[in-house]
């Protein structure tokens, strides 16, 4: 019984992949960086090369962090819904697999937050 | 032959009776199950009504009375309080971004109790409890009126109290208390009184009113002192029926036993969930500090819920789920939340800023094994930035918990530097969420959350810009266009304290009814 109602209760989920436009959402937290409050949610078009994300979209979205700035992105460790997962950064969203709604985590190690806070 | 008249006048106990439940009657026309069609889906097995035991023994004439009185008082009082400029006598303009807070996030709930309670009174085929729930119903719309007449007061001088009808069903932060007594209110009559009748009235009430109720106190404002206590006067009506429900359910039948467990579990956690948001407010957004959020949480919950849960187990409940993992975020859910708003100020209609360093040193020493550690590096960097002209307002929309809808803000059980993440497939979609007791939530009722309004995906679906506006046009500002559908007023509702137009006029005001010039 997926919920308690009078009678049968089943309707569409209020945010399938149709609802977005063309867009797919990906979600996206660098971990130990918590100045940011939470991971981010961000509509993109799954045909999108995962490097332009990196170098067109993450500036704006935590380039005010001063480790930002410092991020190797060869060194980085990427996870997938908490799993080891391999970026390529010359492939699509597509191609690398990623669906509506995968939240990805990266991990920047040796840069630990502001004052090694995990801030 | 003529009908005996008694000339008595009835006792108090005749009178209950007749009053309460002599308006009770068996159904022929219709059967009961379909006047009272939400009485048995929910599984709970009520064997007879009339063990209920009423312990106030109150009927509508003598409610109507006592009320009456109180309302009487309250506004005279609240008459006085802006005649006199008592907005003035508070301790600085920081604290009325608290009382924003309290309208927009709170007193909308009040109106929701009220119409759950009614609804719920509807719905028991037992008089006792229907009676019951009709006064606290009556009591939860008074709640509202109260609030609502007494901060209006506000409203003439200061910011963000316009629209708190209209942003409750838009705003971003708002969905939080929104959508948890959207969540109560579709749930059938019983899990209702075990979710806002037990759990939140009778388990986390206090948490909720003493401290906004002192803290008003402590910070010279008598209008939400004196609506505070007028409310808490009808509390203990609230609570003895919060408990009453439960005990009479787990009375009539062993089989409502793991159904009222579960909600327990569940209504506990989604109220702790809400209760962030004054977690908050007490450790930042009054001038002067009632106590902190931690010690509020081990004095109302951990030992009075403790002597509660005793008591229960004689009927087979035990403790809410995930307590250990609550035990230890009390050192970090009121920093997480305040660090929250400080980033997403831009979208918000109170202020925020960087507490004073004699504030700072204040959390130092409530949470020493938490604040200088975690959440000082984070408040004064932001706070040297600021001083650059670069304070930080973060621009990116977060990802949300499908259940509790708040931000992904809270820390893994045992690590403060890592976000909690939990997630579930289900029918082909993914969901996240910011615990085990989110998550568990869900998971009991997929079809249900799987609705959720979310304020995020509702943005980037386009549902959240007002009519006609183009988002494919150039130069599109989603942001401003967000604001705009919201009734947000951006530069005057949001942003920082410091430099707000609530700071300055009262300054100007406060120095207009204390100086000479
Ligand atoms: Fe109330
Ligand atoms: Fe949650």
């Amino acid at each position: 019984m997926g919920v308690a109602a009078i009678k049968e209760y089943a309707f569409e989920p209020a945010d399938r992949l149709e609802n977005f436009h063309g867009n797919q959402l990906l979600y996206i937290g660098w971990d130990q960086h918590l100045l940011f409050c939470a991971p981010f949610c961000l509509p993109l078009p799954p045909a999108m090369r995962f490097g332009d994300i990196i170098d067109k979209v993450l500036p704006g979205v935590f380039g005010y962090h001063p480790d930002f700035a410092k991020i190797d992105w060869s060194k980085v460790v990427w996870l997938k819904s908490g799993q080891p997962w391999q970026a390529d950064f010359n492939k699509s969203l597509a191609e690398l697999g990623l669906k509506h709604k995968d939240v990805l985590r990266f991990r920047t190690p040796g840069l630990d937050g502001i004052k090694g806070s995990a801030s | 032959m003529d009908m005996k008249v008694s000339k008595k006048k009835l006792g108090l106990k005749e009178k209950y009776q007749h009053m309460t439940r002599g308006l009770g009657w068996e159904t022929t026309y219709q059967s009961m199950d379909e006047v009272f069609p939400y009485a048995k889906y929910e599984g709970i097995k009520i064997h007879d009504w009339e063990k209920w035991e009423d312990p106030f023994r109150l009927t509508m004439d003598a409610y109507w009375k006592y009320q009456a009185e109180k309302e009487r008082k309250l506004y005279a009082i609240i008459d006085a309080y802006a005649q006199n400029n008592g907005h003035l006598s508070v301790t600085d303009a920081r604290y009325i971004n608290a009382v924003k807070l309290f309208l927009n996030g709170i007193s909308p709930l009040e109106y929701m109790a009220h119409r759950g309670f009614a609804h719920a009174g509807r719905q028991f085929p037992g008089v006792g409890p229907r009676v019951a729930c009709l006064m606290q119903s009556l009591d939860e719309i008074r709640h509202a009126q109260t609030q609502i007449h007494s901060l209006s007061n506000y409203n003439k001088y200061y910011n963000g109290f316009h629209e708190y009808r209209h942003m409750l069903e838009r705003v971003w932060y708002l969905s939080v208390p929104r959508s948890f007594f959207d969540d109560a209110y579709t749930a059938g009559p019983f899990e209702f009184m075990v979710a806002i009748g037990f759990s939140f009235e009778y388990v986390l009430t206090n948490l909720l009113f003493v401290p906004f109720v002192s803290g008003a106190a402590y910070n010279g404002d008598m209008g939400t002192m004196t609506f505070g206590f007028s409310a808490q006067s009808d509390e203990a009506r609230h609570m003895t029926l919060g408990l009453e429900v439960i005990k009479f359910i787990l009375e009539q039948d062993p089989d409502n036993l793991p159904i009222v467990q579960q909600w327990i579990d569940k209504w506990t956690w989604r109220g702790y969930r809400v209760l962030t948001l004054v977690g908050m407010m007490m450790d930042y957004m009054l001038p002067k500090r009632i106590m902190s959020w931690k010690e509020a949480w081990e004095v109302y919950f951990e030992e009075n819920g403790g002597a509660l849960f005793k008591d229960l187990a004689r009927y087979g409940i035990r403790p809410p789920k995930w307590l250990d993992q609550i035990e230890q975020d009390k050192d970090h859910i009121s920093h997480q939340a305040w660090g929250t708003f400080y980033n997403y100020a831009a979208a918000c209609n109170f202020h925020t800023w960087i507490p004073t360093d004699d504030e700072l040193d204040w959390l130092s020493q409530k949470y020493p094994n938490s604040f200088d550690k975690y959440y000082r590096p984070r408040l004064e960097f932001w706070r040297e930035e600021a001083k650059k002209g670069n304070r930080f307002y973060n621009k990116t929309l977060p990802m949300l918990c499908q259940t509790c809808q708040i931000p992904m803000i809270f820390t893994e059980p045992g690590d403060p530097t890592q976000i909690c993440y939990r997630e579930v497939d289900y029918k082909d979609n993914k969901y996240h969420f910011c615990s085990d007791g989110c998550k568990e939530i869900f998971e009991h009722e997929p079809e249900k959350y799987i609705q959720a309004w979310l304020p995020v995906h509702q943005i980037y679906q386009g549902n959240c810009f007002n009519e006609g506006v183009d988002p494919t046009a150039e130069g599109f500002d989603p942001l401003a266009a967000v604001l705009d559908y919201y009734h947000l007023n951006f530069g005057r509702d949001n942003l920082d304290f410091e430099g707000s137009e609530d700071q300055r006029n009262f300054e100007a005001w406060r120095g207009m009814a204390t100086k000479n010039t």
